[in-house]
């Protein structure tokens, strides 16, 4: 199974990371998006598990929530929705969830039975850094690397002390607030990268309002090691649920556009 | 973060990254405030000259006659606003004040406390956005009329089940956008640390107050004291005060809207399961899976699927006893009581008296019961009229 170390290592431009709810709009559709996705090139998957009160996120993200849910997504299926993406690439894949599923399902028992499905991390959304024991060493146990987040608003002091528990790269988000596509990015982020850089070598991934080739561009050109594109893709699909089967293709398309943008930095 | 929050293995602060330097920030301030003399002495005012506090405790004549028993009724219906969630909101305010921030964010559920955070808004002169549920916004109409009144924006939240779980979703989500400038002043003893604790300890005038008027009044302590429970400040509020009179038995009543069987209620304490939802473990209302259920009950300030973490360890320890009632005992007991005494109970609070009605003939004469009536049922007349027809 491919690892983040071997793919980070085997980039020479920053790594396309689109972020996909399992089972949006169905199951079988989803699939077909992902894969489209890896055929523009995806470098890593993130990949959310609906759950009913996701509180990071913005509208776009919500509806993709409800619109999996509703198509009868659950932890089983969303098991056997990951082994069937390895089955058509080796890719990493991150999940990034909330912590209460995980809780329910039993947290050991998750990360061993994901990461025997394929899952290289386990990113909770609603889980920082103060509560880090509850779940490292059993990631760990299980094989997967570790993810957390950094915000702009995180002191450069506890920046450093989250780096030290990320094995896989750090979620740096991009600015203060939840998920959603934005005309601009932030200003916040660019001295967030070098803030961070300066104190780790853990591949610095950047993700939340980043919905443009410029923006990829930009965010590669800052130093980041990977871009996270999440609601400007998932609008994609909200946006020809009346045509599902178009969507794989648009898809596509839109991510070959960054791939192409990002491989040129 | 100084504290871990935790109550047993309940509460913590299971929060995005954005939103942990703003709760360090928060109980940091807090730890600085609670006992600081200036502090203290300005809220105490406040309590007294803008809140109206203390609070009578009134023996309910007729009502006790009607039951059996004695029922003593601590009077926070009687404060500015209409409810006890004047006196948290005076606290956080005043702690948003000395933190010097200027802009305040709630949620609501009956209106309540986005009434009490609106009134405190414009006595602070802080620009006030609440965040309310559309169905709520349509069953309190007119707390709602009185927030915009003050002058605070209301936000009606679309989506979910569009009552008090989604304002909450949406508050946290508003705040994380705008966690530099906003104070968000929440309204229950739940949510992530350091909230369990501030709202509890701005709400312990109520039990401390109440305790004092029965050694005043009755010359002891009474042998049972209640109060409804749905995120739970009431409760904890008039609670805390008697925990170490062990003798003293302490009964919160939860929602059971249609009934606990249908699965139609807000009573995790009930029948939850153990989860983690808007930043806090507690007993929860969920599936197997741990996707959150839809709640039901009449009172819109209960609607929740989840509970106060320190709620939740007073059941496991079983130092507090919790039950529930239904719509409907809760419909009949706002018309008995108001009948017996001229005071019309909040829907929410209804739900202790309905309880206390359930205990008619079952406990001995001599038995004192106090109850917390945490609110007046002005705002619920519609609701009731409504349910009549």
């Amino acid at each position: 199974m491919k690892s983040y170390k071997q793919t980070f290592a085997g980039l020479k431009h920053a790594a396309l990371i689109p972020f996909f709810v399992i089972g949006d709009p169905d199951f079988d559709t989803s699939l077909e998006i992902i894969k489209a996705a890896i055929d523009a090139g995806a470098d890593v998957l993130e990949l959310g598990i609906a759950f009913s009160d996701p509180i990071a996120d913005g509208p776009t993200i919500q509806k993709a929530d409800i619109r999996a849910l509703s198509s009868g997504i659950d932890i089983e299926k969303a098991k056997d929705f990951i082994k069937k993406v390895k089955a058509y690439k080796d890719i990493p894949i991150g999940l990034l969830m909330y912590y209460n599923l995980i809780f329910q399902y039993g947290t050991e028992k998750f990360f061993t039975d994901f990461a025997n499905a394929g899952t290289n991390s386990v990113l909770i959304a609603d889980l920082s850094i103060d509560d880090v024991d509850e779940i490292y060493t059993p990631a760990r146990k299980a094989g997967l690397d570790t993810v957390f987040m950094v915000t702009p608003n995180t002191e450069t002091e506890r920046a450093k002390k989250i780096a030290e528990k990320c094995t896989g790269f750090i979620y740096t988000v991009s600015l203060l607030g939840v998920t959603g596509g934005r005309d601009t990015l932030s200003d916040m982020i660019k001295p967030l990268i070098s803030r961070l850089k300066s104190i780790t070598d853990v591949p610095v991934c950047v993700g939340f309002g980043v919905s443009t080739p410029a923006h990829a561009v930009e965010l590669a050109k800052a130093g980041a090691d990977g871009v996270i594109i999440g609601s400007r893709i998932v609008r994609i699909i909200e946006e020809n649920l009346n045509d599902k089967k178009s969507i794989p293709a648009k898809v596509k398309s839109f991510l070959t556009q960054i791939k192409e943008a990002i491989v040129k930095v | 973060m100084k504290h871990s929050g935790r109550f047993g293995q309940f509460g913590g602060f299971y929060v995005p990254e954005v939103l942990i330097p703003a709760l360090e920030e928060m109980e940091q301030a807090f730890y600085k405030y609670y006992k600081d003399e200036k502090f203290v002495a300005e809220l105490n005012t406040l309590y007294k000259d803008y809140a109206g506090r203390p609070t009578p405790l009134y023996y309910a004549t007729r009502f006790s006659e009607l039951v059996g028993f004695k029922v003593y009724i601590k009077r926070e219906d009687l404060l500015h606003g209409g409810a006890h969630k004047v006196n948290n909101c005076l606290g956080q305010g005043l702690l948003a004040k000395y933190m010097g921030k200027t802009k305040l964010i709630a949620e609501t559920g009956a209106g309540q406390h986005g009434l009490a955070t609106s009134m405190i808004g414009a006595l602070f002169g802080m620009q006030t956005k609440i965040f309310m549920g559309a169905i709520d916004v349509d069953r309190q109409s007119v707390n709602v009329h009185k927030m915009k009144l003050c002058g605070a924006e209301v936000i009606s939240v679309k989506g979910g089940t569009e009552t008090l779980k989604d304002a909450i979703n949406e508050a946290l989500r508003y705040w994380t956008a705008n966690v530099t400038d906003t104070f968000y002043l929440f309204g229950t003893a739940c949510g992530p640390h350091p909230y369990p604790t501030i709202v509890k300890h701005f709400q312990t005038c109520i039990g401390t107050e109440a305790r004092a008027q029965c050694l005043e009044k009755i010359g002891k302590l009474p042998d049972i004291v209640t109060a409804c429970v749905g995120g739970g400040s009431n409760a904890i509020g008039i609670f805390s005060a008697f925990y170490d009179d062990k003798n003293v038995k302490l009964v919160g009543v939860e929602p059971a809207g249609k009934g606990i069987q249908t699965g139609k209620h807000a009573a995790p304490l009930m029948a939850g399961s153990v989860g983690i939802l808007h930043g806090t473990k507690m007993y929860l209302m969920q599936n197997k899976e741990g996707q959150i259920l839809d709640t039901e009950s009449i009172s819109a300030g209960l609607d929740y699927p989840g509970v106060g973490p320190e709620h939740c360890l007073l059941k496991d320890t079983g130092r507090a006893q919790y039950v529930a009632v239904d719509d409907k005992s809760v419909l009949d007991i706002f018309d008995i009581f108001t009948k017996c005494e001229g005071i019309l109970p909040a829907l929410e609070s209804s739900h202790s008296l309905a309880w206390v009605y359930s205990q008619k003939g079952k406990l001995p004469a001599d038995t004192i019961v106090v109850v917390n009536l945490s609110g007046r049922g002005d705002k619920d007349v519609d609701i009731v009229e409504r349910s009549r027809k």
